[in-house]
């Protein structure tokens, strides 16, 4: 099994502390090399801030993970760098079909909206976009990765964390100012923390085949419910890099996993599905269960908690490592001003505060999409059923059929950070929402909104500003005009921001809206900026 | 708009008749779908989020239970 890719070795390096004698102190340390502690490492260099990453394993992620990145992650990705490989790498779909026992009950088309950089979402294996992580974090300079480094404790002091690292070559201690867990839901540092994880486990085992397609096959996303080759269940076909096709057989509660697994009974079942005479090849077969759940805290002192060690969801509608890297956006600029002392450490509360509130939202989401695909009871499967049936002819029925719903970030509408609207807007882009993307140009080049907001907080200016930009402290907020810095030829912009003459947004680091303003006003912009800091007092400077 | 509680159906024996005529026919599993799909027509139709939250507590409510309804009198 598993041709279509070869799996890196990273070397593992010997820790310099190792016989040192002397324990060494480090700004920020990450647990876990995945999706999420690397992106956390990436933003950290980004913010200029060298990082320590340890890993228990010296590859990529093994097997199959994660599979669908949504526009919002593609969006960060791409502010580090990684965003457009990702993209061109990865499988667009467009065309979904629900099927519901031997019939196509009926498709869509996602019609995303058009002028974004990033597609809705692609389909890519984990292993490749850890991969193009890994070569991103190398490029920087600053993320010291150590592979074949298992963490054995954690211990908080007042001002910093106590690590004890086991290695090939013995074990060591090191500190760390803060320390960023993102070692997945089984965190061995959520158990050593004695943080509560708690929320709903399902029982339903679930069987992945990855499937490398000898023959053409259309690029769609196929769901059935209660088909005729897996009766009483569901499966979802969809598609990834290299022509392999994910497949995800519902087994039920009381399958025997191990038999389900063996090749002599996932193959017959492939062909009952695709008919035949298709050829195909496994190239990974496993089964798992799923919870949805969350951490209590997702900062406890100087340990944040980051993906799947904060939140775990189920696997409907892509939410995990969607989620994650969410989860390292909002902390790492946070993180930075704390570390330069630009703002206080209350600021990191917030973490807590917006991505709790995203993660609930999410499990919300993400449970509502299980109990539809996993009806409990007799009832509630019949009304799933009816619901199945009408939405063969009624379109009002299509909208509650629930095989997963893409994911899209979660605006943080009431967190401290913001300040509220003291003016009427129309549209989207009200405080704590992200910044939609549009297209602009900078002389004759053409490029993209995002691309030009960059990390750090930005004044977007619909019309001239009287200055170049406004500072609070050690923090600066840089004028960015619409018009001159950035042309808005097309006007989407203007539409999306509800733009009109004098209209000001407070753009956090994390391209969120944290203000907005009919007139710039330097005393309302410097009193959204404390706020968005959470500092509490006048300027230090 | 606030949940009916009022007769509001013209010919309401009419109704009651077509309704159980429905399922004269059909099968206990039949019926069922029946009922399940008739609920999400009906839901559709009234649309508003609150009208079914009180009447999905209405449904819910057990016998001598009304009064947990407010505005709710047999």
């Amino acid at each position: 099994m598993l041709k279509t890719y070869t799996y890196p070795e990273f070397p593992y390096v010997r820790s310099p502390e190792l016989g040192e004698g002397k324990v060494r102190r480090y700004p920020v340390v990450i647990i876990g090399a995945g999706p999420i502690g690397l992106s956390a490492a990436l933003d950290c260099a980004r913010r200029g801030i060298a990082t320590v990453v340890l890993d228990d394993s010296n590859t990529v992620s093994v097997g199959s993970r994660a599979v669908c990145y949504a526009k919002r992650p593609l969006e960060i990705w791409d502010r580090l760098g990684v965003g457009e490989r990702v993209a061109e790498q990865g499988v667009s779909w467009k065309v979904g079909k629900v099927f519901f026992r031997d019939d196509l009950v009926y498709s869509f088309d996602l019609l995303p909206e058009a002028e974004h950089k990033m597609p809705a979402m692609v389909n890519l294996q984990q292993y490749y976009l850890e991969q193009h992580l890994v070569e991103a974090c190398a490029k920087t300079g600053l993320v010291d990765l150590r592979w074949k480094h298992r963490v054995i404790n954690v211990v908080r002091a007042a001002d910093h964390v106590v690590l004890t690292v086991d290695t090939p070559d013995g074990v060591f201690r090191m500190q760390a100012d803060w320390l960023i867990a993102c070692d997945g839901a089984n965190s061995d540092t959520r158990r050593m923390l004695g943080a509560k994880f708690t929320g709903q486990f399902f029982q339903d085992q679930f069987l992945i085949a990855d499937v490398v397609m000898k023959a053409a096959f259309p690029t769609e996303r196929w769901f059935w419910f209660d088909p005729p080759f897996h009766r009483g269940q569901s499966v979802l076909l969809h598609k990834q890099c290299d022509n392999v096709w994910r497949i995800d057989f519902q087994l039920g509660a009381n399958a025997d996993a191990e038999e389900a697994k063996k090749p002599e009974n996932v193959i017959p079942r492939i062909h009952a599905m695709l008919g035949k005479d298709i050829e195909f090849e496994l190239e990974w077969v496993s089964v798992y269960q799923f919870a949805c759940r969350r951490v209590d805290n997702f900062r406890y002192g100087r340990v944040l908690f980051a993906g799947d060690s904060a939140h775990q969801v189920s696997p409907f509608g892509a939410r995990g490592a969607n989620t994650g890297v969410q989860d390292v956006d909002n902390l790492a600029w946070k993180l930075a001003l704390v570390l330069k002392g630009a703002a206080p450490e209350a600021l990191l509360d917030s973490y807590h505060e917006e991505r709790a509130f995203a993660a609930d939202d999410n499990l919300l989401n993400s449970t509502r999409s299980t109990d539809f695909i996993t009806p409990k009871s007799r009832v509630s499967r019949l009304l799933r059923d009816a619901v199945l049936e009408l939405a063969a002819d009624q379109p009002f029925a299509r909208r509650l059929v629930n095989s997963g719903r893409l994911s899209t970030p979660t605006p943080y509408l009431h967190s401290s950070l913001n300040t509220a609207d003291d003016a009427v807007f129309t549209g989207a882009m009200q405080p704590g929402t992200p910044c939609a993307d549009a297209p602009v140009k900078v002389g004759k080049s053409r490029g993209w909104l995002l691309g030009h907001l960059g990390d750090g907080f930005v004044l977007l200016s619909f019309g001239k500003a009287p200055v170049e930009e406004l500072r609070f402290g050690q923090v600066s907020a840089r004028v960015l005009t619409v018009g001159t810095d950035i042309v808005d030829e097309a006007g989407i912009l203007k539409q999306r921001y509800d733009g009109q003459p004098g209209t000001v947004y407070l753009i956090r680091p994390d391209q969120y809206v944290a203000a907005r303003w009919r007139a710039f006003d330097a005393d309302n912009i410097q009193a959204a900026l404390r706020r968005c800091l959470a500092a509490c007092t006048r300027s230090p400077a | 708009m606030s949940l009916i509680r009022e007769p509001n159906i013209a010919d309401a024996d009419g109704f009651y008749e077509e309704l159980v005529g429905a399922q004269r026919d059909l099968t206990d599993e039949e019926a069922e779908m029946l009922l399940a799909k008739l609920v999400l027509i009906l839901a559709n139709h009234v649309g508003d989020r609150a009208v079914l939250s009180d009447a999905i507590r209405m449904a819910s409510a057990k016998p001598g239970g009304a009064a947990m309804i407010p505005g709710y009198a047999v």
